[in-house]
């Protein structure tokens, strides 16, 4: 009997990111922009898609991925905007795995523009695992207070995007959107940052031209 | 609450390592888990504990290396470690930096018994 040590020093997560990088291989190939949008459940991650699918119509093919711990009930939403859209229901897992992604990727239509997967609502766990994404949206809803991007940290500094969500309650409520801006950006000073409200349409031009920006450059690399 | 699939994502490598090295039993496992990676090494230790049983690591210590949260200055080359995770120098105050510790996810080491001859010394 011997004593051995292994010198291992490889990511925890390292079937994870070999799928995440098959995916997103596969998909830049074919000029999709893939997004990862994560937030806590109920800041709009929904109604943020409807209001795109109407944005997009006429002007760009989308695909949605619904993650949700139980039910059809978000894919069923999509549908009826007539995007195709798939769910996998995680059945009381935290958060989506690039594996996840795999197995529904063969069935999504190739002739898209747009790939959006929406992640297990939850702020925490989903921040740790790559998809296969080009772009990571986060998602902070007014009602939920403007100073969560220190408070749940990793989601915000692997974040691309950032967008303060259902702007048309800022009447209402004590939000400071200036406070959570400067907070998201001390932990991540990369982040673009959009205002939307789906209800109003404030901010949605914006957000679809910086979508339709960042696709080009995929296309262009195609 | 996902600390119970990173133990399974490592036991992936353990038990093919320990195939590898024909390992009779797994002692001992190093990680990193840095400070913002998303783990909370209490959960993890408890999963790893969990998930160890019957297996070939069953009475395998788990070693856990937490590196801070350390930045360094693209302007003028100054590392810092913050515990707010700010990404400001604190020497120059560039926002033009890089993380260089606190994200990590890494099975470091694994220390095992196998029925291999020692290597020469």
């Amino acid at each position: 009997m011997t004593k051995k040590d292994v010198f291992v020093l490889q990511d925890i997560l390292l079937s994870n990111a070999q799928a995440a990088a098959a995916i997103r291989l596969e998909l830049e190939s074919r000029g999709i922009l893939a997004v990862n949008l994560l937030s806590s459940p109920g800041a709009g991650k929904t109604t943020l898609l409807e209001a795109l699918a109407d944005r997009f119509k006429g002007r760009a093919r989308m695909a949605v991925i619904e993650g949700d711990i139980e039910t059809e009930r978000d894919a069923e939403r999509v549908r009826a905007k007539g995007v195709p859209a798939w769910q996998i229901t995680t059945g009381g897992a935290c958060h989506l795995e690039a594996k996840m992604i795999g197995k529904v990727l063969p069935g999504v239509p190739t002739d898209i523009e747009f790939l959006f997967i929406e992640n297990v609502g939850n702020l925490v766990c989903p921040a740790g695992y790559d998809l296969g994404e080009r772009l990571r949206v986060v998602l902070l809803s007014t009602p939920e207070g403007d100073d969560k991007p220190k408070k749940y940290p990793q989601a915000f500094v692997t974040a691309h995007v950032l967008i303060l969500s259902k702007a048309d309650l800022r009447p209402h409520l004590r939000f400071d959107v200036e406070k959570a801006r400067a907070e998201a950006l001390a932990l991540n000073p990369r982040l673009a940052v959009f205002i939307i409200s789906a209800v109003t349409g404030e901010g949605l031009d914006d957000l679809a031209a910086y979508l339709f920006r960042a696709r080009e450059e995929i296309a262009s690399r195609a | 609450m996902h600390e119970l699939s990173l133990v399974a994502s490592m036991f992936e490598t353990l038990l093919e390592q320990a195939r590898v090295h024909n390992a009779r039993r797994i002692t001992g496992v190093k990680i990193q888990i840095g400070a913002l990676a998303g783990v909370v090494p209490d959960l993890l230790e408890s999963a790893f504990d969990a998930y160890k049983k019957g297996t070939i690591a069953e009475d395998a210590v788990l070693t856990m290396v937490k590196p801070p949260f350390t930045i360094r200055c693209r302007a003028c080359g100054h590392e810092t470690v913050r515990t707010d995770f700010v990404m400001a120098c604190t020497n120059c105050a560039s926002v033009d930096l890089e993380i260089i510790h606190g994200m990590e996810l890494i099975l470091e080491k694994i220390e095992m018994e196998t029925d291999d001859a020692p290597p020469p010394s």
